[in-house]
């Protein structure tokens, strides 16, 4: 009995595993916007060109015989080259068009942590050995004690 | 530091120009293939090994060499090109025991669609496949239906931009087929 509980528990999670491994439907907008109108230059979506047309039906053909996105995109591949394809193949040299704009980000990003770094670094200052006359030094000793014994400024006090 | 950024932004803006240059150049239009016809000279016909349109194998225009070969364009989505397959086929049988033939290029085409209309006209003039437009490219295609009759060493010898008609090949082919159509 017990054995037979986990045999249907089984079937059950297999089932439902299926069911969200099965890939989703493929649908004419969700596949006319990844790919191009060759004779057009434009997304397949944006063109109401006889070429385009036949793309479209082409797509819808596939999609009534049960076959996934990818796969009519590997057909439509197949029947016109790799230029119909809206986003170019991660391989090869199409791997560039990804791999520029990160190089392109990083580069840019590096560029400005190092502006900000310097820019929030204090501008170093010059050292100048400043060192104060003795003479100096005994005057302005002179003068503040009688600032705190209650003389005031210089100027303030009576000649 | 700043004369490192000013070669910075010079060397920015001068490729910036360059790529400007080199997009408005790539758009302008080839027409040396017009300009040799013109002026009565022959250049080499460009040469690409292609799929053959309802067959495994691949084909290229050099395996005719040494015939006289009728390059068609055509696509199934283009009316004008559909109009000129029956005089194209009629012309074939006209040429065909004369050392020549006509060759479609089939342009950005879905196949299955290419040959319901090969069944549909009998055509039996054979087919390349140029599924992305690159070889017609390298003919300054620019619109089909556009026809080039190669002579028998491989050269063009006539350029026609637009749909064919009986009086433009009893015109073009006879001088090399050598004798009339």
């Amino acid at each position: 009995m017990r054995a037979m509980a986990v045999l249907a528990l089984v079937l059950v999670l297999a089932s439902a595993g299926a069911v969200v491994a099965a890939p989703p439907r493929a649908s004419l907008p969700d596949i006319e916007d990844e790919v191009m109108c060759l004779e057009c230059g434009t997304p397949l979506n944006l063109s109401n060109a006889p070429v385009a047309e036949r793309e479209r039906a082409f797509i819808r053909r596939e999609i009534a015989r049960g076959r996934t996105k990818e796969q009519i995109k590997d057909a439509l591949v197949d029947r016109f080259g790799p230029a119909v394809l809206a986003l170019p193949e991660d391989e090869g040299f199409g791997l560039a068009a990804y791999l520029v704009p990160i190089l392109v980000a990083l580069l840019a990003s590096i560029g400005v942590f190092a502006a900000a770094r310097r820019w929030r670094r204090p501008a170093p200052v010059a050292a100048t050995a400043r060192t104060t006359d003795p003479a100096d030094a005994r005057r302005l000793e002179r003068e503040l004690a009688a600032y705190d014994r209650g003389l005031g400024p210089p100027e303030d006090r009576p000649g | 530091m700043r004369k490192g950024i000013a070669i910075t932004v010079i060397a920015a803006a001068t490729a910036l120009i360059a790529l400007l240059a080199y997009g408005v150049a790539s758009q302008s239009r080839d027409t040396s293939i017009e300009d040799a016809v013109a002026a009565g000279e022959r250049i080499e016909a460009p040469e690409e090994t292609l799929p053959l349109l309802g067959s495994g194998a691949d084909g290229a225009l050099a395996d005719y060499r040494g015939q006289v070969v009728v390059l068609n364009v055509w696509a199934s989505w283009c009316p004008p090109c559909i109009d000129e397959l029956p005089l194209l086929q009629r012309t074939q049988r006209r040429i065909e025991n004369r050392g020549a033939t006509v060759l479609g290029v089939n342009y950005k085409d879905l196949p299955e669609d290419a040959l319901r209309l090969v069944r549909r006209f009998r055509l039996t003039f054979p087919h390349l496949r140029d599924r992305d437009g690159a070889y017609a490219e390298d003919f300054a295609v620019l619109g089909i239906p556009e026809t080039f009759v190669i002579d028998r060493r491989g050269q063009i010898a006539a350029v026609r931009r637009g749909p064919v008609n009986e009086r433009w090949l009893a015109r073009t082919l006879p001088p090399l087929l050598g004798g009339p159509l």
